[in-house]
């Protein structure tokens, strides 16, 4: 087993023990707590593969977070208002039916908004992505059919079949086991030819094109992938507060899924796992403290990008190998 | 006469005032080494970067392999055959030597849309990925990071990514650019052997390799060629003599 093999496991072990301990101990609020973590995590692994495979600093993919949240939102309402969606379908409280809706739906935006946006690089890429996300976020604040600017309301958390949702370690549990599988899909990437062609295209695009190989599908590829990891954990997200609302789809949120994965370490497989529970101790337990904890997390990731480029993950496996 | 592999038709191209490409016309055949030499700034970069497909000319005609390549970017010029070298090595530099022409043979084989299969546990990507390293001497260097490698070792690993890709043509830049004299004469035997297998053309500074290795040598000056002949042509050319190997050559 590699080091980094190893120090993932640990990563993921700790985060598994969290609700455990919470558990035993009858601290039931920490279910909640790791909850927010595994599913911010999933959510950033997502943007880890365009980010940290492909180097597309997307500062987008809150739109792909809202997306997946909204398809939760909205399918649950229309269930739970019995009214059908257009085209006479029914909404549905099931999570895999959403899910699916989810990953299709942040999967279809991330490929328009990618095929444009990818034919820009550096600074342009960023802001491009920055305007789409903003765009959809304007239009979630100003469409008064699923709550505007307030938000929409989840009243009963949607079902898994043969599960109680309802209970928190249970929920803990799926989206656990979905983090899980967004890792399994990392790696898979990461070693494949996709993923060597990706990483290629990160590392020296004018090599990969001369080699035969045109950057600019990898690329869209990987970002419209990378969108629907997203887009599910969107989805995670809305269950667990039982509402979604516009500010899924701010920038904020964009930034703050960047700063997930520069904490745990860009381009690393637990990378997002050991940032999302690094940001949400921090919001936690510093928010606890003083409401300015954000001045605190940034002296934190100031420390990150001067002294420990690799995040957590390069302090405790070194630098990545690639074989 | 079998048309040539890679043949340049009347192409010019222009920076504002300067004529970088001027009406230069010349041609790769099977089997030989092309030397393309000239001072600096002469327009040999500019033309390479024509040739590949990295910049267009204004005017006139590239074809390669009886095809007008013309309109063609450069994946489709490298998937054609096109196997280019460049002045400064460009390699994946986080990836072993190994991986780097690992990836050659992925875009040959036409199969990047793959998910889930391990590279590095897929053997045929790995052992002619390995055979290729084997035949430029750096088979004992295979898993070390391409930046990492010595100056002359990235030179050599650039020509195994050319020969992964098959390649039916040879755009070499200044491949024996910084390399020390021992390792020159180790890469002029190993391109005199690579002639047979695909043709070259050979941009080049080290005199003493151009005239040991070239069929042909095409002189570039100011954007145009302004000889093209056999070794022996070239050197008793008044022109060439004057413009570039100096006067008293």
């Amino acid at each position: 087993m590699s080091r980094e093999t190893l120090v993932s496991l640990v990563i993921v072990l700790a985060l598994l023990a969290i609700p455990l301990w919470a558990t035993a101990a009858g601290e039931t609020f920490y279910i909640t707590l790791a909850t927010r973590m595994a599913i911010l995590a999933l959510a950033a692994v997502g943007l880890n593969i365009a980010l940290g495979l492909g180097g597309l600093v997307s500062f987008g993919h809150a739109a792909f977070f809202g997306i997946g949240g909204y398809a939760a939102g909205i399918l649950a309402s229309h269930a739970f208002n019995m009214e059908p969606l257009p085209f006479g379908l029914p909404g549905t409280n099931a999570m895999p039916v959403i899910w699916a809706v989810a990953i299709m739906a942040s999967g279809i935006v991330a490929l328009a908004i990618g095929a444009i946006s990818l034919r820009t690089a550096g600074v342009y890429f960023i802001m491009i992505t920055l305007a789409f996300a903003q765009m959809i976020f304007y239009f979630a604040i100003s469409w008064p059919a699923y709550g505007g600017e307030d938000g929409l309301s989840i009243f009963v958390r949607n079902r898994f079949p043969g599960l109680n949702t309802l209970n928190g370690l249970t929920f803990f549990f799926i989206s656990f086991g979905l983090l899980l599988a967004g890792l399994a899909l990392f790696a898979a990437l990461r070693d494949s030819r996709f993923g060597a062609a990706l990483q290629a295209a990160r590392q020296n695009e004018r090599r990969l094109a001369t080699v035969g190989i045109a950057p600019y599908r990898i690329r869209l590829a990987a970002f419209v992938v990378s969108a629907m990891v997203t887009g599910v954990a969107g989805a995670l997200f809305a269950d667990l507060n039982r509402f979604v609302s516009p500010s899924m789809l701010s920038w904020h949120m964009s930034g703050e899924l960047i700063v997930l994965i520069i904490l745990g370490g860009v381009g690393r497989l637990a990378g997002p796992v050991a940032g999302a529970m690094l940001y949400v101790a921090f919001e936690y337990f510093l928010g606890g403290i003083t409401e300015r904890w954000q001045f605190f997390l940034g002296l934190v990731l100031l420390a990150v990008v001067l002294f420990a480029r690799g995040g957590v993950v390069g302090l405790l496996a070194g630098k990545a190998r690639h074989g | 006469m079998a048309e040539p592999v890679l043949q340049l038709s009347n192409l010019v191209k222009t920076f504002g005032a300067l004529k970088a490409t001027d009406d230069v016309s010349l041609d790769l055949r099977q089997g030989e080494i092309h030397a393309l030499i000239g001072p600096n700034g002469a327009g040999k970069s500019t033309l390479i970067h024509q040739i590949a497909g990295s910049l267009r000319p204004d005017t006139g005609t590239i074809r390669f392999l009886g095809r007008d390549v013309g309109a063609l970017g450069v994946p489709e010029r490298a998937r054609m055959g096109l196997g280019r070298t460049f002045q400064i090595s460009s390699l994946t530099p986080e990836f072993s030597a190994l991986r780097n022409v690992m990836l050659a043979v992925q875009a040959r084989q036409g199969s990047s849309f793959r998910f889930f299969r391990p590279v590095m546990r897929d053997r045929s990507l790995t052992e002619p990925a390995m055979a290729m390293l084997e035949r430029v001497g750096l088979a004992d260097r295979a898993a070390i990071p391409a930046a990492e490698l010595s100056h002359g070792e990235r030179r050599q690993l650039e020509i195994a990514i050319a020969l992964a890709l098959g390649s039916k043509a040879f755009l070499l830049d200044e491949p024996m650019a910084g390399m020390d004299p021992e390792g020159s004469k180790t890469l002029t035997g190993f391109l005199d052997r690579l002639r047979a297998e695909a043709p070259i053309l050979l941009v080049e500074h080290d005199m003493d390799a151009v005239f040991a290795l070239a069929d042909r040598i095409s002189v570039l000056v100011y954007g145009r060629v302004i000889a093209t002949g056999t070794v022996a042509e070239i050197r008793a050319d008044a022109d060439v003599r004057r413009a570039y190997l100096g006067e008293e050559a």
